[in-house]
């Protein structure tokens, strides 16, 4: 996957407090898009991270923030698990963005690498974590070793952080692959229980955290959860990095929970359907009263998930986009389960004759039985989310597969429109 | 307190022995894959859950405690 | 052959069965392995016969030992059953015997409590039964005249024979097994064919 450049990627929300970070938006993008902070920049806008703060943990509980790597669980209660552990602790913060389609934490990273930093810091403080990591996405690394370094010079770490560079791999990001990478070998779920929370890096109990969640987190240890729940709504509250793909282009904004969808997606788009939270998410029609909130997506059989939002244009095949994904998901599965070993290629080839021309009702039949055995029965929730995947697109898309069956399809544009990596793993080192 | 079956999906290679002793709460779907009721082990099948468990040659079965109320016979 | 004592035949005649079972119970674990079956007989007779076999021939071996150290024509202490080079008589036969006679106790042993041992030491001691047989059919050998001749020497290879064949087997799928990472793209490969190669993204 190539990074477009900075500027190109940047856009702020624009609100009446602009610029005025302390009660509006942007909150964890830097006030200037396309110009990243470096720790001069950090330092003079927030100053230095407010550490021995032994009611941080509580302070993050009031806030009611939750993590932003895609899961939504209450960050106070993973901190509180490992805080009470005993002996040894150890932190990651997970930058792997291992959905293509998100672009938010590779952003982050480069362009507020130090509000990152800070959390991981103020988090290790709190949990008493005395073993620091960073987790990248793949080509991330030079940028973030000069950050380090200057946080370094300018004794601002307490615990030494160690960068480790993740496999371009959909599962990459998974806690207890992400885990097994850490150890020193391929990034693979495991089978829990234990939790990570409870036995992880090297036996320890581990805390991992999005990176994304790690930098509110910074700002809340400054600002207080009163700042924080200023945005969002009473039971989301806070702001969040939306990635917001449409025909033109790609780019991440950062938005308050609780705002429309179609606020996010500009009005010239004509878009056919939304894919909300990635390749483990849902399709929504164009519906103008959903809002980016789990309390309203969880309705409509969807959750926020990483904060990916893509509208689909009404020129493509939304069919066609789908198959293309299963199959991707098919590809990325770490082949240790018998169910999803087995089924998700069967159901990618399944969702390639209903791209097609003409199919039979086995299909679909297959297709649902399948789903049905792959639900539940993997060690991580791999094939749950590709089967999330795949019922929406069989209810949202309905008349299109109608249309298929008859041999049309209503598409008139067959580029590829949701992003894919052409590199398959193909053997054991792909995973290291 | 009850217990109920878990299988280890990574261990599992698919030899089929737990279907075979303990059929009224294991089968094996299409691909010889044990599907496990969730519901904790009734008391009457105690001792054959206990047994498929102990035989699994992957050791991929595994009987874990749980809170939940047990059905004294067997569901199906 | 003179002076021998009803000891001593029992100690010959259950090492000839021991040797049997060893070598049933050494295929029975591959084809546990490779998911085979018996024809006719259900899954987990495989793998109870296994099991059970094992333990029947632990019964053999150590009455194979007792009758031995019991006959007075020589002299065996029972320690040198367990431990390796220490009888007087046949040094060296008998001290192999004792070496797979230990490696069957930490084989079993450690799958009486497998459920608490760490899942790669278990299957790193179960490994050693492909040391254990060979050991154990050198010292059959070596150790007893008994097998050197006649049918005995032909029941011998023939055991030999199968258990090479079943190790081979055993290789031979182990090497046609594919990883992981190619087992996914096999099995992608065999339901999508044809499908062209993902465009490069955005």
């Amino acid at each position: 996957m190539t990074s477009a450049p900075l500027k190109e990627t940047l856009q702020e929300q624009e609100t009446a407090a602009a610029g005025n970070h302390a009660a509006g938006l942007p909150r964890l993008l830097p006030l200037v898009p396309g110009v990243p902070e470096d720790l001069r920049a950090h330092l003079a806008r927030y100053g230095r991270p407010p550490t021995g703060n032994p009611g941080l943990i509580r302070a993050v509980e009031q806030s009611g923030l939750t993590g932003r790597g895609g899961a939504a669980f209450p960050v106070h209660r993973k901190l509180a698990i490992v805080a009470q552990a005993r002996g040894r602790k150890v932190i990651v913060a997970n930058g792997a963005e291992s959905e293509p389609a998100s672009r938010k934490d590779n952003l982050l990273l480069r362009a507020a690498p130090n509000l990152v930093l800070d959390g991981l810091q103020l988090a290790a403080e709190a949990i008493g974590a005395g073993e620091a990591h960073l987790y990248l996405h793949p080509g991330g690394s030079q940028e973030i070793a000069r950050a380090l370094a200057q946080r370094a010079a300018a004794g601002l770490d307490r615990v030494a952080v160690t960068v480790t560079e993740a496999p371009p791999r959909f599962l990459a990001g998974q806690e207890s692959a992400l885990v097994s990478r850490l150890g020193g070998g391929p990034a693979v779920p495991a089978f829990t229980p234990p939790r990570v929370s409870e036995r992880g890096l090297g036996g320890a109990p581990t805390l991992v955290q999005n990176v994304e969640t790690l930098a509110h987190l910074a700002l809340i240890a400054r600002y207080g959860p009163r700042w924080f729940r200023a945005l969002g709504t009473s039971n989301e509250p806070g702001s969040m990095l939306v990635t917001v793909h449409t025909a033109s282009n790609t780019q991440v904004v950062e938005a308050e929970l609780g705002v429309p969808l179609r606020s996010l997606i500009p009005a010239a788009e004509n878009a056919q359907a939304v894919l909300i939270g990635g390749f483990h998410g849902a399709w929504l029609p164009n519906d103008s009263t959903i809002t980016l909130d789990n309390q309203t997506l969880n309705k409509h059989g969807a959750a926020v998930g990483a904060g990916v939002i893509a509208a689909l244009p009404a020129d493509r095949c939304g069919l066609a986009e789908a198959a293309r994904v299963v199959r991707y998901l098919a590809a990325e599965s770490a082949g240790q389960c018998g169910p999803c070993l087995n089924g998700l290629p069967r159901i990618a080839a399944a969702m390639a004759v209903l791209a097609g021309s003409g199919h039979h009702r086995q299909v679909r039949n297959d297709l649902e039985r399948w789903a049905g055995l792959v639900t539940g029965r993997g060690a991580c929730s791999h094939p749950d989310g590709t089967v999330r995947f795949v019922r929406s697109t069989l209810t949202v898309f309905a008349p299109e597969i109608a249309r298929h069956a008859r041999g049309h399809c209503s598409a008139s544009n067959h580029k590829p429109f949701l992003p894919l990596p052409d590199h398959m793993p193909l053997t054991e080192d792909d995973w290291i | 307190m009850p217990d109920t079956l878990r299988v280890n999906p990574i261990a599992c290679k698919g030899h089929g022995v737990c279907a075979e002793l303990l059929p009224e709460l294991i089968s094996l779907d299409e691909w010889g894959y044990p599907i496990v009721d969730p519901a904790p082990v009734p008391h009457a099948l105690d001792l054959e859950a206990r047994r498929a468990v102990a035989a699994c040659p992957a050791l991929a079965l595994k009987l874990t405690r749980t809170d939940a109320p047990r059905p004294v016979r067997p569901r199906k | 052959m003179s002076g021998s004592t009803a000891f001593w035949y029992a100690s010959r005649a259950t090492g000839v069965v021991a040797l049997l079972l060893l070598t049933a119970v050494l295929v029975l674990g591959i084809l546990v392995n490779r998911q085979g079956r018996l024809p006719g007989l259900p899954r987990f007779a495989v793998t109870s016969l296994h099991r059970n076999i094992s333990l029947l021939a632990v019964a053999f071996i150590a009455v194979h030992v007792l009758t031995a150290v019991l006959d007075t024509y020589v002299s065996i202490p029972v320690l040198s059953s367990v431990i390796p080079f220490a009888s007087g008589y046949e040094r060296f036969w008998l001290g192999l015997g004792a070496i797979s006679f230990d490696l069957m106790l930490a084989m079993i042993i450690t799958s009486l409590v497998r459920g608490r041992l760490n899942p790669i030491l278990w299957r790193a001691i179960h490994l050693l039964a492909y040391l254990c047989w060979p050991v154990a059919f050198a010292h059959s050998i070596g150790s007893s005249k008994d097998l050197q001749q006649g049918w005995l020497l032909d029941l011998s290879i023939a055991c030999a024979l199968v258990i090479t064949a079943a190790a081979v087997w055993r290789l031979a799928s182990a090497a046609r097994q594919l990883p992981r990472a190619a087992r996914v793209q096999a099995i992608l490969a065999r339901h999508t064919p044809g499908v062209p190669k993902q465009r490069i993204s955005r």
